[in-house]
């Protein structure tokens, strides 16, 4: 997150981080996965829309609006609070559907819906296991979806999935609703319990020329903003989940004493926590020049969001490991808190492309860049 | 700086007065004259230190050097902010590296901190119109990186100092004029407190320069001795026995590197040969398409995005006081962790060129060597070893290593045999 915000944004900041603090602490967490089945209470995500979750990608004529200008940055500074509290709630796709639905203009309804928190809706934007293979044809006036979107965050509560296949002739993007005939939505196993990810399975679902969300054919940019905003977003909160397992350790380090000594004044683990403070300022940083590129749509945010999700995701899970290790046996058990962060940021680093397809993704740029010089 | 702020040309102005002035004047930037520590030989270096003198003056007389040194000086009395502009307009464009770091800064940087009115109107205009080149007489064979260990001594001898001693990893010491050396004037107090520092010629009887040849081919690197080397008093820099507290200005200015307002240095420039340079091994080594090299190479450019978005975090956060000065190890950490990845990255790419070469290879060529020479950044300037110590111990406030040298007079200090 950036070191110096304006006083709206600190304000916008502190008063979501004393609302997590005190909806969702760590011990309510901890109990998550058994008491609530749907991860988070309705009036939950309804309250948190009126803090402003849902509304800073949105343009100020469909009920939008940021608090800096910059709504993107401003979205960060949230996930960046979601993260260090490894807090439930459909972030992500809430955000990159409204902003989909804003800036193609299309389905006011349901972007009011999302806007107030009433309704969730799911991006099935994965990179992997399918999310590429949906085959969206035109059969008269109707569009015909199949294939197979996973995993897809929150498609088990959605109201709403926006949905990209491949076309004749380009990308098409249409939003369909859940309980559509051929739908199913899968629930899947993951490591982040206070997230729920599924499989979405479409056999041929009918949805009508009215679910279009941009123009037939052509929605090959609109999927490219939405994967930068994805990415940017997921970044964010990772760092903030690496800024809380950090801070968890490295007060350890100083509390608990081996030998009559702190863990702190051993010089092998104070150069790991070294490592690991450059680390995460390195992931603050790149995270932070992605979402002003991303904000400002430059011609680098392609570039740089990928960047800051291989650097992320390649450096959050390491450190969050070696939080783990640095603690020891209790770091690895389910009596310290340190795993809900640990969960959120291995889950997160793997989704939207690994950080490989990322680093292959970027060699193209550098290649592209190097034949135009 | 402040007190005349209303008359100095405005930084948009002079941004397209040097901006005009460089293109009609320099040439971009090319690997001939690059300073840096390669296998070339002597004459080419050579012919470079005499490239970037000329460099320099012509610099100078452009009203373009020195912008934030007092015009008394020789420099043009601007702002950092000139600084910053210039920087960006030289961008691909060549520049008299070898008046940078460590000439300008952190020597000159210190003599105007330190340095009597007298030494500052000598060398300062000196160093601006191309005329003298300054080193660093620092780290000792006795130790890098405990640098207020130095053993070399100055004893006083009327208005004179006699040095004897030994120093090394002095850059280009074979090729440059002046040295700013750390030498030790008290024994019998601890060992912060018994140094004092000075300027002298590198080249006079009583100094024997011997170049070292280092696993690339590279002999920049020199080792001196001194043999009752005599020093005007007048040529001392800061106190006597006050030399710890200049030492640790002038590794104040080595820390900021090319972000110190003093030094001139091309925004935009080792970045996209670095960059390009990788893509093009993976050609020369018949690996463009091969997916294992051009994750390597996204790798590489991720590291290149990181550390330009870190150290405008780090500056910033400096400038606004939410981070400390000592913050800068952060980025240090980063850069050289960064600068081995690289390395190991080229010498991947290349393959089995890295392991035998034809000359004919191209950029592929030479990547066995260069590999020979990956942990140099991890070394030079200080270990990578000091730094992390700096950034746990005060940048995350954890307690510090523990010494045998405090609070004892230096003498009794316990050393190894070896020198």
């Amino acid at each position: 997150m950036l070191l110096d915000l304006i006083p709206d944004q600190e304000f916008f900041r502190d008063t979501t981080a004393k609302f997590l603090e005190d909806q969702v602490p760590a011990r309510l967490l901890q109990q998550m996965a058994a008491t609530i089945p749907d991860g988070w209470e309705a009036s939950y995500w309804r309250r948190g829309a009126e803090l402003g979750w849902t509304s800073l990608l949105v343009g100020e004529e469909a009920g939008g609006g940021s608090v800096s200008g910059q709504g993107l940055v401003d979205l960060c500074i949230i996930a960046h609070e979601f993260g260090r509290h490894a807090a439930p709630g459909p972030l992500l796709p809430a955000n990159v559907v409204a902003a989909a639905l804003s800036d193609s203009g299309t389905h006011p309804e349901v972007l009011a819906e999302l806007l107030a928190g009433t309704a969730i809706a799911a991006w099935c934007g994965s990179l992997g296991g399918g999310g590429e293979a949906v085959d969206i044809r035109a059969d008269g006036a109707d569009l015909v979806l199949t294939g197979v979107s996973r995993p897809v965050e929150t498609a088990g509560q959605a109201s709403y999935l926006l949905v990209a296949g491949s076309t004749e002739g380009g990308v098409t993007q249409v939003l369909v609703p859940a309980g559509a005939p051929g739908l199913t939505v899968a629930p899947l196993r993951t490591a982040d319990y206070s997230r729920h990810y599924a499989a979405v399975t479409l056999a041929d679902v009918r949805v009508p020329a009215g679910a279009l969300v941009g123009v037939a054919g052509q929605a090959a940019p609109d999927v490219e903003r939405q994967r930068q905003l994805a990415l940017v977003i997921a970044c964010a909160e990772t760092v903030g989940a690496m800024q809380a397992g950090f801070d968890m350790t490295l007060a350890w380090a100083f509390n608990r004493y081996s030998f009559g000594r702190p863990l702190a004044s051993y010089q092998a683990l104070k150069h790991r926590f070294a490592d690991m403070k450059t680390w995460l300022e390195a992931s603050h940083a790149i995270t932070d020049a992605a979402a002003a590129a991303v904000a400002q749509r430059s011609g680098q945010a392609g570039e740089l969001a990928r960047a800051a999700k291989a650097y992320v995701g390649q450096y959050g899970p390491e450190l969050m490991q070696d939080c783990v290790q640095l603690h020891g046996g209790i770091g690895l058990t389910r009596e310290h808190d340190l795993h809900l962060y640990l969960r959120r940021v291995i889950t997160n680093a793997m989704l939207y492309g690994t950080p490989a397809d990322h680093r292959l993704r970027i060699a193209d740029f550098v290649e592209q860049r190097e034949e135009l010089s | 700086m402040s007190s005349a702020v209303e008359d100095i040309e405005d930084v948009e102005t002079f941004r397209l007065r040097a901006r005009e002035w460089i293109r009609a004047n320099l040439s971009l930037a090319s690997a001939e004259h690059e300073a840096g520590l390669r296998a070339v030989p002597a004459e080419v270096e050579l012919a470079g230190v005499a490239h970037d003198r000329a460099l320099q003056r012509r610099l100078h007389e452009a009203g373009l050097n020195g912008l934030v040194i007092p015009r008394e000086y020789g420099g043009q009395g601007l702002t950092p902010a000139h600084q910053r502009a210039l920087n960006e307009e030289l961008s691909g464009y060549e520049w008299p590296s070898r008046f940078q770091v460590p000439t300008i800064s952190p020597c000159g940087a210190v003599l105007l901190e330190f340095g009597s009115e007298e030494l500052k109107k000598q060398h300062i205009p000196a160093i601006l119109r191309g005329e003298e080149i300054f080193m660093q007489f620092m780290s000792e064979p006795s130790g890098g990186s405990d640098l207020a260990g130095v053993l070399t001594t100055a004893v006083r001898d009327g208005d004179e100092w006699v040095l004897n001693g030994s120093k090394v990893w002095t850059t280009g010491a074979w090729w440059a004029d002046w040295a700013i050396c750390l030498a030790r004037t008290d024994w019998d107090v601890p060992k912060h407190q018994g140094l004092t520092v000075f300027a002298l010629p590198i080249h006079q009887a009583g100094i024997e320069v011997r170049q070292i040849e280092m696993l690339n081919g590279a002999r920049d690197f020199c080792q001196e001795y001194l043999t009752d080397v005599r020093v005007p008093d007048s040529h001392r820099i800061g106190e006597v026995n006050g030399g710890w507290t200049v030492a640790t200005r002038l590794l104040f200015h080595e820390r900021m590197m090319h972000n110190s307002p003093y030094v001139t240095s091309p925004a935009a420039a080792a970045r996209v040969v670095g960059e390009s340079s990788l893509l093009r091994v993976a050609r020369d080594a018949g690996r463009l398409t091969d997916p294992i090299a051009r994750n390597l190479i996204g790798e590489a450019r991720v590291l290149d995005l990181t550390i330009d978005a870190l150290q405008q975090r780090v500056a910033g956060g400096v400038r606004s006081g939410a981070l400390t000065a000592d913050s800068s190890a952060v980025g240090r950490v980063f850069l050289i962790t960064k600068a081995v990845r690289t390395t190991q990255i080229r010498y991947e790419i290349a393959g089995e060129l890295s392991a035998a070469w034809a000359d004919d290879d191209g950029e592929a060529a030479g990547t066995g060597d260069g590999y020979l020479m990956r942990q140099s950044s991890a070394i030079g300037g200080g270990t990578i070893e000091m730094a992390r110590n700096v950034l746990a111990e005060r940048v995350l406030g954890m307690p510090r290593e523990q010494t045998r040298d405090r609070g004892i007079p230096f003498r009794d200090v316990p050393r190894g045999a070896t020198r």
